[in-house]
């Protein structure tokens, strides 16, 4: 069986596609479908020439929707559009904020399964698998789908690399969103930004990472330091995030950011599994620890069993004394 | 105003995990805890019913064996009462089909002004399920809520984003997904656990709920696990003990890969 048409829902942020959905977009060309085309969940007029250039060659797209969340609104016109008679046999969304939603709704519309979490895809005679990790990603599962399409599958971002590609298209088509009712009764009152300095964390060379290793929150600071003498994103374990130490969007890790620079630095981080699954694809590892058997050194090209209060202080100085 | 929270009961995080070889879905014999996510969950619903002043939280999960330590876990914090249900017919559901099952369940209480579960479970992490709930019984949903405030017949949510966070309001009834860290949840008392002991859990199976065999378990999940294999592990590189210079171990290697 070789697929007909799959869609690949875009995430975007100041009019610009998230690179996991030009991750997606990448994968999606090397799956021998007749078409693969992109569903926006918003004005797509900005981004059409992006995505065309990635190898949509279509850009569905909802328009401004208004303050409306996507979750209900894109589900009820991708659900809309397929019952019309243009149903996709394979839908590919991101593990984002919005890719969660919109396939968990379009998932109990169509009553069909999602098979999330997914690192890599395959067509296997007429069956499509996904493989995801589990265990902290020492085991792999594939998984099938059973019965007709939509196959409905969410990755984790940097399953795949993004690159341009494919005939040109983006040709952007509007999508009605059809009467919602109480379904899409949530309204977005205002949206807030928040600054982040330097290279973002999940496109970053470098990336600097702490811990509640470092102790206290004015810490950080060393971590920032480090991150401006390297030309690095600052991040953080999910531990310092919930203690309000730094913003959620320095985490990494499961349900944080996923990185693969070419040197990863954790700072007074243990390695617990949902951490690792963020940074273990990192070219370098290199992690400062006191506690030797601490789970993060079992994948550091360079452990530094010590204090992250002495460790840290002298490498920023000899840093700042080279430059 | 009546808050159901959506509580999942896992195996210990702290055992590794292991797969059912027959079944390929993951063991979940042996004792089951409250998952420390839903812990947020559950004092979320107990400070909003606090300051609404009158109503109840009470708590819906789905497990095997009848298993309710989680669930009094949860009583102990001080939610009324819960539904359970547990039907060997549910082994092997997806998450669609948990979803289904939890809004039945949500159902059978009736009467809830607000829902409340976690972003994701720490052993499922699928975060699919909270909307899925919301779908099934037609409700409006704000997931990945960071601050909620019930004002009147609505909700004020900061749901985190890509960018930052959004100030979403939303009328009741309604379903959120709350992250951790949005609250500081109680330790429960030694008269709270013992209260938990006689708090009534309504046990029910998938037939209880309307739901027939076909749609539920391996037969509604829709999916088949071909393959299981080990990934290849990464290898652990130099570790040295911190003589005061281990710093400079650092700086050649950053060298050494041109960084600096
Ligand atoms: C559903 C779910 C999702 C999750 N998602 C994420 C995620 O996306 N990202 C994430 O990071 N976590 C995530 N977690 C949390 C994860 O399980 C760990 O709790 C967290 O990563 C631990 O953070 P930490 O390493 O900073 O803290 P700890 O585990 O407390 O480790 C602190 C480390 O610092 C070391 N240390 C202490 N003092 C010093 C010193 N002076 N010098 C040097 N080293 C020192 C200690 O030896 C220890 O190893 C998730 C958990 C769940 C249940
Ligand atoms: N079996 C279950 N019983 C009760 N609540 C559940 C169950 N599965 C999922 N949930 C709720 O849905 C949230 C998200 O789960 P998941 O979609 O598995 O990541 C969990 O944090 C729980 O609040």
């Amino acid at each position: 069986m070789s697929l007909s048409t799959i869609w690949v829902y875009a995430d975007a942020a100041a009019d610009k596609p998230l690179t996991i959905t030009l991750e997606l977009l990448a994968k999606a060309r090397t799956l021998g479908a007749s078409s693969v085309e992109a569903f926006c969940g918003g004005d797509a007029t900005a981004l059409a020439a992006t995505l065309g250039a990635h190898g949509a060659a279509k850009v569905h797209h909802v328009g401004d929707l208004g303050g409306q969340l996507p979750g209900p609104a894109v589900a009820a016109a991708m659900a809309a559009a397929i019952g019309a008679g243009a149903a996709p046999d394979l839908i590919m969304f991101g593990m984002t904020y919005e890719g969660r939603d919109i396939a968990a709704r379009l998932s109990v519309k169509l009553g069909k399964t999602v098979l999330t979490n997914s690192t890599d895809v395959r067509v296997d005679g007429d069956e499509v698998v996904a493989q995801t990790a589990i265990f902290g990603g020492n085991t792999l599962v594939d998984t099938a789908f059973v019965g007709a399409g939509p196959h409905l599958a969410m990755f984790r971002p940097k399953s795949f690399a993004a690159e341009e590609g494919g005939a040109a298209g983006g040709e952007l088509l509007a999508v009605a969103v059809p009467e919602l009712g109480a379904a899409g009764a949530a309204r977005i009152i205002e949206r807030h930004v928040e600054a982040s300095s330097g290279p973002k964390l999940d496109e970053a060379n470098v990336v600097v990472s702490g811990g509640r290793g470092l102790g206290e929150a004015a810490k950080y600071s060393m971590i920032e330091d480090l991150a401006k003498l390297l030309k690095a994103a600052p991040g953080a374990s999910r531990a310092i995030v919930d203690a309000g130490w730094v913003p959620y969007s320095y985490q990494v890790g499961q349900t944080g950011k996923v990185v693969k620079p070419t040197v990863y630095i954790a700072a007074g981080i243990s390695g617990a599994t949902q951490h690792m699954v963020g940074m273990k694809g990192s070219k370098n590892i290199i992690a400062i620890n006191k506690d030797k058997e601490a789970p993060i050194f079992g994948i550091a090209d360079l452990g530094i069993v010590g204090d992250v209060h002495k460790v840290l202080p002298k490498l920023i100085e000899a840093l700042q004394a080279r430059s | 105003m009546n808050v159901v929270v959506c509580v999942k009961q896992i195996p210990d995080p702290a055992s590794p995990g292991a797969l059912d070889p027959a079944t390929n879905t993951l063991k979940r014999e042996g004792k089951l805890i409250l998952d420390e996510s839903d812990s947020y969950g559950v004092e979320m619903a107990l400070q909003l019913v606090g300051t609404a002043g009158s109503g109840e939280v009470s708590l819906v999960s789905m497990a095997p064996n009848g298993e309710v330590s989680g669930l009094r876990t949860a009583l102990a914090m001080g939610a009324a009462k819960a539904v359970l249900v547990s039907d060997p017919a549910l082994q092997g559901s997806d998450a669609l089909t948990t979803a289904r099952v939890l809004a039945k369940a949500i159902e059978r209480l009736g009467g809830a002004d607000l829902i409340i579960t976690a972003t994701e479970s720490t052993d499922g992490y699928t975060g699919t399920v909270p909307e899925q709930i919301a779908a099934f019984l037609d409700l409006p949903a704000v997931t990945f809520a960071k601050h909620v405030v019930v004002d009147g017949s609505s909700l004020k949510v900061k749901r985190q984003t890509e960018a930052g966070y959004d100030d979403v309001e939303c009328p009741l009834p309604a379903v959120i997904s709350v992250t951790a860290g949005v609250v500081e949840p109680r330790y429960p008392s030694f008269k709270g656990i013992m209260a938990a002991k006689s708090k009534p859990v309504d046990t029910v199976t998938a037939a209880d709920l309307g739901l027939s065999a076909d749609q539920v378990g391996w037969a509604g999940s829709g999916q088949k696990v071909v393959a299981v294999k080990a990934a290849e592990a990464r290898a652990a590189g130099e570790v040295i003990e911190d003589d005061g210079e281990g710093y400079l171990k650092v700086v050649a290697f950053l060298e050494s890969l041109k960084v600096i």
